[in-house]
């Protein structure tokens, strides 16, 4: 609205009141807005913490009520009971270092590889991990399984985290982003006191990327921790069951105990929630390095 | 540079060859070297399975016998005589043509609005950014509660708005709205690149059209705009390659269902494969996927000639 005016009077940049009165009133509704939006953000995670507290009765209650009248604290440690859901953390966790170790060594050897040395070929193999990235993910999920089931890997962990050590074309471009970004007189210094390639990489640069290597570590921790179709199509006894398989479990066909399924879900989001706050820095860092969402 | 790789070279030995050749060489053994398990990984995991995804589409395969050549026949089938292929295809379009824009216009809003010079940008950007991050089954569960016909807090908050919400996920008609209203929760992931994008626009150039007089809205259509369309179309780009590749709401939420209304390409896909054991169908499915996305990227490439503005060029035409 405040727009209007100065578009209406071009060059009319007098300093009267009513501009300043409608900047205060245009930054209170940008506030609104944002507040509101926020609010509107913070509903499904706010319902799904109350209901995860809630006696079941009180769980279909209409209207809804804003905070439990008693908190069921035991709705968590009954998940416990109910179902296996110690293995099934243990499961992911085990999927996510494999995960974690995998991705991270790769991408930052590799990374560094298309970042700092000359090698034949080097360009062309960085246009084709690119291309990679576009090539969508369903393409190649057949093949693999049958690849995989060839070898005799189905229903074992390793479909889900050997693939990790063979890097992944998004934090390779990451890393090797992020490795372009350091100045070359350290790796100079480094060949004057006669390391070796391996070593400039391992002891002097590699170091010098936690910021990025953070930042794929918690896009695989992500990626990992909520991977669905993965351990869906290679996963079949439920003392492999990771995480997301077992939580579809507990969704009966017909009845379904919303209290433990929300406490169930709060208990899967905790890890990525903890983390997300303890390292946002790191999350937004990569976003913006790579302009792409992770 | 040059001293240093000189030095790294005697420490190599084999002084009697050509130095520079011999460093080069050497350092192409070890660039390789350390690079070899991703090419390795790009044959085994990515080249390979891409080729074979494209033969295997050409035979009749159902993992327990061997696979049976067919030529073209699954393509055949899919386009005259599968009425569940084009219907996944609809859904997953309209779900991405609904979806990926409105991420983009509401996440660039937001954006706009927190650059301007806001207390407390850092909370509200955490704020936007959470459910981002979120995603899988837990999320899928949170939102088939929410979307809860009789306990939801959706249809309590339209009650207090005097309007009966439907039955989201059961009705045909509202469940893939349903889906695409929870793909909005989101938002922030965008709206993060977004706000860095705006945060690099130099501030001359907003402080000059407002010497020559230009509005509040002719600056953002003639200066944020054209500075951040290199990004929109990048995340425009992605999240088309994304959206049509969705699979666990529909599998989780809906099953596909109600008739189908939210079958999803890559729930269809599944079934075909994984239930079904019709391989050879499958990923006949998964290559037309392909060049659909490869289509729809080589449509918005080219239109974006037309609307995307890359800073570089203006130097040449500057006052």
């Amino acid at each position: 609205m405040t727009t209007r005016t100065s578009a209406v009077h071009p060059g009319a940049r007098q300093r009267s009141m009513a501009p300043i009165v409608s900047r205060y009133v245009e930054k209170a509704l940008i506030y609104c807005a944002l507040l509101a939006g926020a609010a509107v953000l913070m509903i499904p995670l706010w319902w799904m913490l109350s209901t995860s507290v809630k006696h079941p009765k009180e769980v279909f209650a209409f209207p809804p009520t804003l905070l439990p009248e008693q908190f069921m604290w035991n709705n968590y440690t009954d998940l416990f009971i109910k179902a296996p859901f110690h293995i099934y953390i243990f499961n992911t966790t085990y999927l996510v270092i494999m995960d974690l170790i995998g991705t991270l060594f790769t991408a930052s050897m590799v990374g560094y590889a298309f970042a700092r040395l000359r090698w034949r070929g080097r360009d062309i193999f960085f246009v084709i991990t690119l291309a990679t990235m576009m090539l969508p993910a369903t393409v190649l999920l057949i093949p693999r399984f049958i690849i995989f089931n060839e070898i005799g890997w189905t229903n074992s962990f390793k479909p889900l985290w050997v693939p990790a050590f063979f890097g992944y074309a998004f934090f390779i471009f990451l890393m090797r982003q992020f490795y372009a970004t350091i100045p070359h007189e350290l790796d100079s210094a480094a060949r004057i006191d006669g390391a070796s390639e391996f070593g400039v990489w391992w002891r002097i640069l590699a170091p010098l990327t936690k910021p990025a290597l953070a930042a794929c570590g918690i896009f695989t921790f992500n990626a990992t921790w909520n991977d669905v179709l993965g351990p869906l199509i290679y996963l079949t006894s439920e003392s492999k069951s990771t995480l997301a398989l077992g939580l579809m479990q507990f969704r009966g066909p017909h009845r379904t105990d919303w209290h433990y399924l929300m406490a169930a879900s709060v208990v899967a989001m905790l890890p990525v929630l903890i983390i997300f706050f303890f390292a946002q820095k790191y999350f937004i860092q990569g976003v913006t390095i790579t302009g792409i969402k992770g | 540079m040059t001293a240093a790789d000189t030095t790294a070279g005697q420490m190599a030995g084999k002084l009697h060859k050509p130095r520079m050749s011999r460093l080069a060489r050497r350092e192409e053994l070890v660039g390789f070297l350390m690079a070899a398990p991703w090419l390795l990984g790009l044959l085994w995991l990515y080249l390979g399975p891409f080729g074979a995804a494209l033969s295997l589409s050409l035979t009749d395969y159902d993992i327990l016998t061997a696979p049976k050549w067919v030529g073209l026949e699954n393509f055949d089938t899919m386009l005259t005589d599968d009425p569940l292929f084009w219907k996944s295809l609809s859904v997953t379009t309209i779900y991405s043509v609904v979806s990926v824009p409105l991420l983009i216009v509401f996440g660039l809003w937001l954006a706009i609005l927190l650059n301007a010079d806001i207390k407390g940008l850092a909370w509200f950007r955490t704020v936007y950014y959470l459910p981002a991050v979120l995603s899988g089954v837990a999320v899928a569960f949170l939102w088939i509660w929410v979307f809860s016909a009789d306990w939801g807090v959706l249809n309590f908050l339209l009650s207090l708005m005097k309007i009966e919400g439907p039955n989201w996920l059961t009705s045909e008609d509202w469940a893939l709205s349903a889906l695409i209203i929870m793909s909005l929760w989101g938002v922030g992931g965008g709206l993060v690149i977004y706000l860095a994008g705006l945060q690099g626009i130099p501030t001359e150039l907003y402080e000059a059209a407002e010497i020559d007089g230009a509005g509040r809205f002719r600056s953002f259509y003639n200066i944020t705009l054209p500075m951040v369309s290199p990004v929109i179309l990048f995340q425009l780009i992605l999240g088309i390659i994304g959206a049509l590749q969705v699979f666990t709401q529909g599998y989780v939420m809906t099953q596909g269902g109600p008739n189908n209304a939210t079958l999803f390409y890559n729930l269809y896909l599944y079934r075909n494969a994984f239930r079904f054991l019709h391989m050879g169908y499958a990923s006949a499915l998964a290559w037309a996927l392909f060049l659909y996305i490869l289509l729809l990227t080589l449509v918005v490439l080219r239109s974006s000639s037309v609307w995307v503005f890359y800073s570089g060029e203006i130097k040449g035409r500057a006052r």
